[in-house]
């Protein structure tokens, strides 16, 4: 889960860590208002989760609180990479003599929590990465004694920071590490920490990815989740128990099983077709989650045909199959389907498809090739039961 | 011969008595599997599919003998149980249990090694050695014994490999779902590095999908192999940055893309199937190579 800018500068405020003060305005007058506040030069930044927002228009400066809500009024409504902007943050202008970048992720490869700073902050610390991996300093937390000061120290060093940089930025690192822990999260970075005029660092910008596997125990950061930069199919998918993500195609897919989905999607791909989607549809496959499914997939006017792979294991596939019937005759929209069904049951499943005239293929290549050829005209399927 | 698991497996359920751990603990006793204790803290004294029901792993182990232990814990609850098991001296831990917080992941990884204790999952199906032992959730039926060991990152579309090969007449010494989540305990390489070792394992199947790096370190592996290998990886048509059900399962910054991964393991001499329906066509190509 992303959490906006604002909310991890609040979370890092909280924790000592030197951000400047800041308002978040949903309308142009409120902007306006945190611009007299604040007062002097203010930066107005799109509050959206989609990177790039800079380059996209999403940030603007203003002299006065006239300029701010002139400003707002240009960001608030923008579509950032698709998703809406329905809030601004209003912070003061910063006048900045060095821009660094400083993170910590969930290192997959070492598992363990990993320290990552750069000299070069402010850009994307992936193009850092990709173009110049050596400007890049890494410090791996030990797993039984935590990340200590003296691996910041060390960072701060060969950043080139000297006197009480080093020890502003080892007390930032410190604390950082600690909101990472405290939170779950699987990524946690300040781009750009700047040194400012005064002399001191400052956390300019910060964003944080919260481990979704975590919320049970952090009810207050599922509360902060904004749904509004969620697709609603995804939204509504998640609240049925399906893992769903849109995707530009005309074929909708229908699995059990993430490796499963993938490797449908990726089927349908070679045989010529666009999948519309990713769906895991889990383990329990009922009447309820069939019905869910269909009219999530079926809601895209895109989709032209449907491919429903089941792999029964200890689902059985009767149940399934009565799952798919109970679901076809709860949704009005009808296109055509392709329905492959296959493991525990399989044949009294497959009499139950074909009693209600379903087209069925035994593999999954069968499957993926009729259904490309039936999305692009080239077969003519049997009537859709139901309609 | 097999790996992990075998017809000398003394098994014990942790959170047996959980609608999961009994529907499967009955499924994996049926299959022939020694299952010989549960456990649910306040539960001792009860029977689950004739499987007798300890307070601790630790009273479990001293009563039975225990030397693997199955996770079908709650994930709120499933480090405590993974740490209960790995000081009780259990050898090997197969956690089911998905939706685990990474971070307790990193902890359970650290603590099992230290205890020298071997960690398989979170969020796996399992492993089955067909005719000896099914730990897991893996359908039993779909199994034939034979000489095929099968890694995997996920779970039904393992058991579609494994139906396939037995559908060509091709049997497996060893089916091992090592889990989707960005840490598991065992990695790709560990579990190629016991095919390798297997006298019985003539050529390994190895099913990965988008993001991390394990399939490239595996690939490192699989160019010293002496048996060949066949893979593939599930995700070629999945967009960057979106996480595709399993945890694991992301391409971040450009890196853990199919493409790579299936290019790392071309590099190693293995053979790349297109789609799952190819990868028992290869299997029996490398077999009769041999």
């Amino acid at each position: 889960m992303n959490l906006h800018e604002y909310q991890t500068r609040e979370i890092l405020r909280r924790h000592g860590i030197p951000v400047p003060p800041d308002q978040v305005a949903s309308t142009p007058e409120e902007a306006e208002s945190a611009a007299a506040a604040i007062g002097g030069e203010v930066v107005i930044k799109a509050q959206v989760h989609a990177g790039g927002r800079g380059k996209a228009g999403g940030v603007k400066l203003a002299n006065s609180p006239v300029g701010a809500r002139e400003a707002a009024e240009q960001i608030l409504g923008m579509q950032i990479k698709g998703l809406p902007v329905n809030k601004v943050l209003v912070a003061p202008a910063a006048d900045i003599t060095n821009e660094m970048y400083l993170g910590f992720i969930l290192d997959r490869a070492n598992k363990t929590v990993t320290l990552m700073a750069s000299a070069a902050g402010g850009v994307d610390i992936e193009e850092v990465a990709e173009r110049t991996p050596e400007k890049i300093v890494r410090a791996q937390a030990d797993p039984v004694i935590g990340f200590q000061p003296y691996q910041a120290r060390d960072v701060a060093y060969e950043l080139g920071l000297s006197g009480r940089h080093v020890r502003q930025f080892a007390d930032i690192a410190m604390r950082l590490y600690d909101v990472f822990l405290e939170n779950d999260a699987s990524l946690l970075e300040i781009n750009p920490l700047a040194i400012v005029a005064s002399g001191d660092l400052q956390a300019l910008d910060a964003k944080m990815v919260v481990d979704d596997n975590s919320l049970f125990r952090h009810p207050e950061l599922a509360a902060m989740e904004d749904h509004t930069q969620l697709a609603p199919s995804e939204v509504e998918a998640a609240r049925a128990g399906i893992t769903f993500i849109k995707l530009d195609g005309d074929i909708g897919c229908m699995v059990n099983g993430a490796g499963l989905a993938m490797a449908t999607m990726d089927t349908v791909k070679l045989y010529g077709g666009e999948p519309a989607n990713f769906l895991d549809i889990g383990g329990g496959a009922s009447a309820e989650q069939v019905t869910a499914a269909l009219n999530i997939i079926l809601a895209d006017p895109k989709v032209r045909a449907v491919l429903i792979n089941i792999f029964g294991g200890i689902t059985r596939c009767d149940v399934v199959a009565r799952g798919i019937l109970e679901g076809l005759s709860a949704v009005e929209r009808r296109v055509p389907m392709v329905v492959r069904l296959v493991g525990t049951n399989e044949e009294e499943g497959r009499r139950i498809l074909e009693g209600a005239q379903l087209p069925t293929a035994s593999s999954l290549s069968e499957a993926a090739e009729r259904v490309v050829r039936i999305a692009r005209g080239e077969e003519t399927p049997a009537p859709t039961p139901g309609a | 011969m097999s790996i992990l698991v075998s017809g000398d497996t003394r098994l014990l359920v942790q959170g047996i008595t959980g609608r999961e751990g009994q529907f499967h603990t009955a499924q994996m006793v049926e299959y022939g599997t020694r299952v010989v204790a549960g456990v649910t803290p306040g539960g001792a004294g009860r029977e689950v599919a004739g499987v007798p029901v300890y307070n601790t792993v630790r009273e479990a182990v001293e009563s039975t003998g225990a030397n693997t232990s199955i996770v079908y814990v709650p994930a709120p609850f499933a480090p405590d149980a993974v740490y209960e098991a790995a000081a009780s001296g259990i050898g090997l831990i197969v956690v089911i249990t998905e939706r685990i917080p990474a971070l307790d992941e990193l902890n359970m990884y650290e603590y099992v090694r230290r205890k020298g204790s071997r960690m398989i999952g979170p969020n796996c199906p399992g492993l089955t050695t067909p005719g000896e032992a099914k730990v897991g959730i893996i359908p039993g039926n779909i199994h034939k014994r034979g000489p095929v060991g099968i890694v995997s990152r996920s779970g039904t579309l393992t058991y579609e490999a494994v139906a396939a090969l037995t559908a060509r007449g091709i049997g497996q010494s060893t089916v091992v779902g090592i889990g989707g989540d960005p840490i598991v305990g065992t990695s790709f390489l560990e579990v190629l590095e016991m095919f390798e070792r297997d006298p019985e394992t003539e050529a390994v199947v190895l099913i990965g999908e988008i993001g991390g790096e394990a399939e490239e370190e595996a690939a490192g592996y699989i160019g010293e192999m002496s048996k060949p290998v066949v893979g593939f990886i599930a995700g070629r048509t999945a967009p960057p940055g979106r996480r595709m059900g399993h945890a694991g399962a992301i391409i971040s910054g450009g890196r853990g893309t199919a493409e790579e991964k299936v290019r790392a393991l071309e590099a190693a001499g293995a053979s790349v199937a297109r789609s799952p329906s190819e990868i028992a066509e290869l299997a029996e190509r490398a077999l009769s190579r041999r």
